[in-house]
């Protein structure tokens, strides 16, 4: 530990930000806030900016992983009785696409995206709880490496992203398999909580002056509402991952029938979490694809408390929906009656901001650009998943066409839509404020184009397929069912999607490659992470600016009012009221330590380790201990009058 | 849903309808349940592709249009006051249709279900399906023992009878779909289900397993067959009875291998001494009164049969009956034997 000391409550003679000029300013405040250099220093860092690129890197990664699966998985679908994969290794591969990329990759994304942007959008320097933050990086990062390994030794989960019991259970579940995944599981509630937990103290209480809660842009509504959503659907799927661990483990009976247990219990759990997960994906990519809407139809986006209330709304609603995941349990009908009529209701919100959007669009003055472009694929991908949800919502029409291939087309239809082709907006459009480089337009339509119709092919294919009664998760058909031609034109336009991602990766690969310095704001965008510079300074914002409307860039046109009055020679930061952002307090923001890192380390040993033997958690619990005294272990101690500091001390 | 699939769809049923039952086309209704699902089916896909248009061909006019407004880059501007009252309303008004659609989907899709609560009531012919991890296990409860039978992965009822299916898993979760005849019931380990149909057209219809239920869930078929009820009274008593006792040497050779060898340990022939039990393997009473062999897996060929025999696992990877190895003379005398039970 270094010494400890005195840190001085009335510090009026400590260095002000109004003391200096901007270039002086940045010089100082680079020297205070940035950490140490070298790779150590990386491992230290508790930079939002850091961690969030770090997370979208290791999420896209994911996202090619599993995607990479999936073109398997088509090949082996490609013609009747393949046997490019034997059932076993097949069961393997669609488990591990839909759990990393519901887990390892949608999840993590768009906390990744949240962890970045939000801090930005508001004006503040840091997320809350940095350390935490490098924490939870850590903890995701190491679940994702378990779960790869465990693939390529042969012990990759294979049960199905739902994993339902008694399949996974310890008496048809082999080996270590299902343990791992619900060992995956408890490494990305631990880092969704704790970013969930970040970005809402973060949201509340860090908002620049001036951003009322009414000011704040969509995204960070969007962020705010699924962070609670985190919160609250999480504990559920704990609950069910942990009494799956202890059956499998030490022989607990929770979904064992033959000993008063229940397989329903893991279905209501796991859909309790599941089906508001897909809604704490969309509603932050719904945020950032209003953000896209606004900037490129240049006017405020149209309605924007109904969007607001309309993404609370589906925030609340997702809660009440998870039993059209059941209703071929055979559950009571009336109770079945009341959750098709809810599921059917969350169109309503969805509807209001779509509308809301076109409005937009229709009375702005569009720019085309590529962002603008994922926008339509949005539209015509994710309202036909939409509408496939309204017929799974209906009880009969559920009951015919649940677990055929219209399940894997509707989800697609829905996340691809609703997901990644506003993550893919998005990362045209925030490219250059992360990278400071630009893309090239001509391979992002090329990419587009691509992804569109091999996204619309593909699963329209399997749409048809599952009325044709082809069932979901199996592994080759006879020809004689007939769905040898539907099958092939499913494989090539999922083949056409994986190229359109060579594309992107490409793109990418060049701007990277190149050194052209993109501007600040290159899109005329009305945000305050715009008036950064691209990418941001360690800092964020050389001085706090001061919000006086939704869209700051675009209604002061010339300098951004700021306030002043922090301290630069230590990392400090402005705490506002949670509802109108007035001044509260200024506050110590946490240095960059390695402590968060050794404490990621010993919990993920513990977590594996405890897939294992339940005495990892024995022995794992002192050195977690040490770990967490020393994140935690008081750096200054405030004195509570200026005569407490003793006079030596003094810094 | 959209223009292109739409038409791909009419497609497909029109194949699927004129070919033959066989490659299951869930909209080619062969009873009541079907048949109401499937009008509920056509109302949604109406509704949606309609929407569907309207909504990405309105985006696509939209933009344009404002496109044209704007130049390259336009400046952003604030709205017009007066306009945005006006847009106000219809916004308002397409949430509202929305609403209306939705509501008017809701209702009738209520309305159906309870026209098929309603189809459930007083079942006339009671059959338990047992699920097992590949195969279904199928019971006809009679009146006395001597009644009582069972087979498998052959789902025989009689046509315009009130069928009620009691369904049981002693492993994992499946699910009974009968794509022509009804939705599905999940078939569940520790809870009880019931699945209540009525087959109005005879013949053989297609089945399978719809939940993922381990290695061997592609290959987990139910075939239905709808006879007439005299035939399916025949086809009962023929089930009753137990074994054809083997007629040549060679056959009760095979009978003897059958019982003193692996088969007998798990498979039951009624009228023979093989102490199986029909809930660990199908019971063989009957066994080429059936199509096929291991749920669907096979054609039952003598051919099959054999290699199934030897090695199943070269047929259907993970099942879960062994390998065989006999000398020539005791398989040559087994298969003759199977073949014989009719």
């Amino acid at each position: 530990m270094t010494e400890r000391h005195w840190e001085q409550v009335y510090d009026e003679n400590a260095p002000r930000d109004t003391a200096f000029e901007e270039l002086a300013l940045h010089e100082k405040l680079t020297e205070t806030w940035s950490q140490p250099k070298g790779f150590l220093g990386w491992l230290m860092s508790v930079d939002h900016k850091s961690i969030g690129r770090r997370y979208i890197v290791t999420a896209f990664c994911h996202l090619l992983m599993a995607g990479m699966l999936a073109m398997v998985i088509r090949v082996q679908l490609a013609y009747p009785d393949l046997q490019v994969l034997d059932p076993d290794l097949y069961n393997q591969f669609f488990t591990m696409h839909g759990t990393v990329m519901m887990f390892l990759f949608a999840v993590p994304m768009v906390e990744g995206v949240m962890i970045y942007l939000v801090p930005l959008m508001i004006g503040t320097r840091i997320i809350a709880f940095p350390r935490l933050n490098a924490f939870s990086y850590w903890v995701y990062l190491a679940g994702g490496i378990m779960v790869w390994v465990a693939f390529f030794i042969n012990s990759g989960p294979d049960a199905g992203w739902f994993s339902y019991v008694p399949l996974a259970g310890p008496e048809f579940g082999a080996g270590k398999r299902s343990d791992i995944y619900a060992q995956m599981i408890t490494f990305t509630e631990v880092a969704a909580l704790a970013v969930a937990v970040e970005i809402i103290v973060t949201v509340m209480k860090f908002r620049a002056p001036g951003m009322t809660l009414d000011r704040m842009p969509i995204l960070v509504w969007a962020s705010l509402i699924t962070a609670f959503m985190i919160v609250f659907s999480m504990p559920a799927v704990v609950v069910s991952s942990t009494f799956l661990i202890l059956d499998r483990l030490i022989g607990t009976h929770f979904y064992n029938p033959a000993e008063g247990g229940d397989v329903l219990l893991w279905q209501h759990l796991y859909w309790y979490f599941a089906h508001p997960e897909v809604y704490i994906i969309f509603l932050p990519s719904l945020g950032l694809a209003s953000q896209v809407v606004e900037t490129f139809s240049r006017r405020p986006m149209f309605g924007y408390r109904a969007i607001v209330l309309a993404l609370i709304g589906q925030g609340f609603l997702s809660f009440g929906l998870w039993v059209h995941h059941m209703f071929a349990t055979g559950l009571p009908r009336l109770g079945n009656s009341f959750f098709a009529a809810s599921s059917m209701a969350i169109a309503i919100p969805s509807g209001i901001v779509i509308f809301c959007w076109m409005a937009t669009i229709g009375t702005g003055r569009v720019r085309l650009g590529v962002p603008m472009l994922w926008i339509i694929s949005f539209f015509v991908l994710f309202i036909l998943g939409g509408l496939s949800g309204v017929m799974l919502a209906s009880v009969p029409i559920d009951l015919q066409i649940t677990d055929t291939y219209v399940l894997p087309s509707h989800i697609h239809y829905v996340l691809m839509g609703g997901a990644v082709c506003p993550l893919i907006a998005a990362a045209w459009f925030w490219f250059s404020k992360l990278t400071g480089r630009s893309l090239q337009t001509s391979l992002g339509v090329l990419q587009w184009a691509l992804f569109l119709v091999g996204a619309f092919v593909s699963f329209g294919a399997m749409f048809l397929l599952g009325i044709s009664g082809m069932t979901r998760r199996v592994y080759t058909y006879p020809h004689n069912m007939q769905w040898d031609t539907l099958n092939l034109v499913a494989s090539l336009g999922a083949w056409a999607i994986g190229l359109s991602f060579l594309v992107l990766l490409l793109n990418i690969a060049l701007s990277l490659r190149s050194r052209a310095s993109a501007p600040n704001n290159p899109f005329d965008a009305p945000t305050l992470e715009w008036s950064t510079s691209s990418p941001p300074a360690i800092y964020n914002f050389a001085r706090i600016p001061f919000v006086q409307s939704r869209d700051p860039l675009w209604d002061e046109r010339g300098e951004l009012p700021v306030v002043s009055g922090l301290r630069v020679d230590t990392r400090e930061i402005l705490v506002t009221s949670a509802v109108t952002a007035d001044p509260e307090m200024r506050e110590h923001a946490p240095d960059p330590t390695l402590w968060p890192l050794i404490a990621a380390i010993v919990t993920s040993v513990i977590l594996v380790a405890s897939i294992y033997t339940p005495q990892a958690l024995v022995w794992g619990a002192p050195p977690l201990a040490i770990a967490l005294v020393a994140w935690l272990y008081p750096k200054h101690i405030l004195a509570p009058r200026p005569e407490a500091v003793p006079e030596e001390e003094t810094i | 849903m959209r223009k292109w699939p739409a038409a791909g769809l009419l497609g497909t049923i029109a194949l699927g309808c004129g070919c033959s039952r066989n490659p299951s086309v869930l909209l080619d209704p062969a009873g009541p349940h079907a048949q109401a699902t499937g009008w509920l089916f056509w109302l949604f896909i109406a509704v949606a592709t309609v929407v569907w248009v309207i909504v990405v061909g309105l985006l696509l006019v939209l933009m344009l249009r404002s496109r044209a407004r704007g130049g390259v880059v336009a400046p952003p501007a604030h709205p017009v006051v007066s306009t945005e009252g006006r847009l106000r309303l219809i916004v308002g008004g397409s949430v509202f249709a929305t609403f209306l659609i939705l509501t008017g989907l809701i209702v009738a899709s209520f309305t159906v279900d309870r026209d098929l609560i309603a189809l459930d009531r007083q079942p006339s012919l009671d059959v338990e399906l047992t699920g097992h991890q590949w195969w279904w296990e199928l019971r006809y409860p009679g009146a006395t023992p001597g009644e009582t039978f069972t087979t498998a992965n052959e789902l025989h009822v009689p046509v315009g009878e009130t069928i009620r299916l009691r369904l049981r898993s002693v492993d994992v979760i499946h699910s009974v779909w009968l794509p022509n005849i009804a939705g599905k019931r999940d078939v569940l380990p520790g809870v009880d289900r019931e699945l209540v149909f009525r087959v109005d057209k005879a013949g053989t219809w297609h089945g399978r397993c719809a939940e993922f239920c381990g290695l061997q869930h592609a290959f987990m078929g139910l075939t239905l067959i709808a006879d007439d009820p005299q035939a399916f009274k025949a086809w009962q008593e023929a089930q009753r009875a137990p074994a054809r006792e083997p007629q040549t040497d060679e056959e009760r050779f095979g009978r003897d291998v059958f019982v003193s060898g692996p088969c007998g340990l798990c498979h039951v022939i009624r009228g023979t001494d093989a102490a199986g039990h029909s809930s660990s393997a199908p019971d063989l009473t009957h066994l080429k009164s059936r199509t096929t062999i291991g749920a669907g897996a096979a054609p039952n060929t003598k051919g099959y049969l054999g290699g199934w025999i030897v090695d199943p696992h070269a047929i259907k990877p993970g099942v879960h009956m062994p390998t065989n190895l006999q000398s020539p003379r005791e398989f040559q005398a087994l298969l003759s034997y199977l073949e014989t039970l009719q």
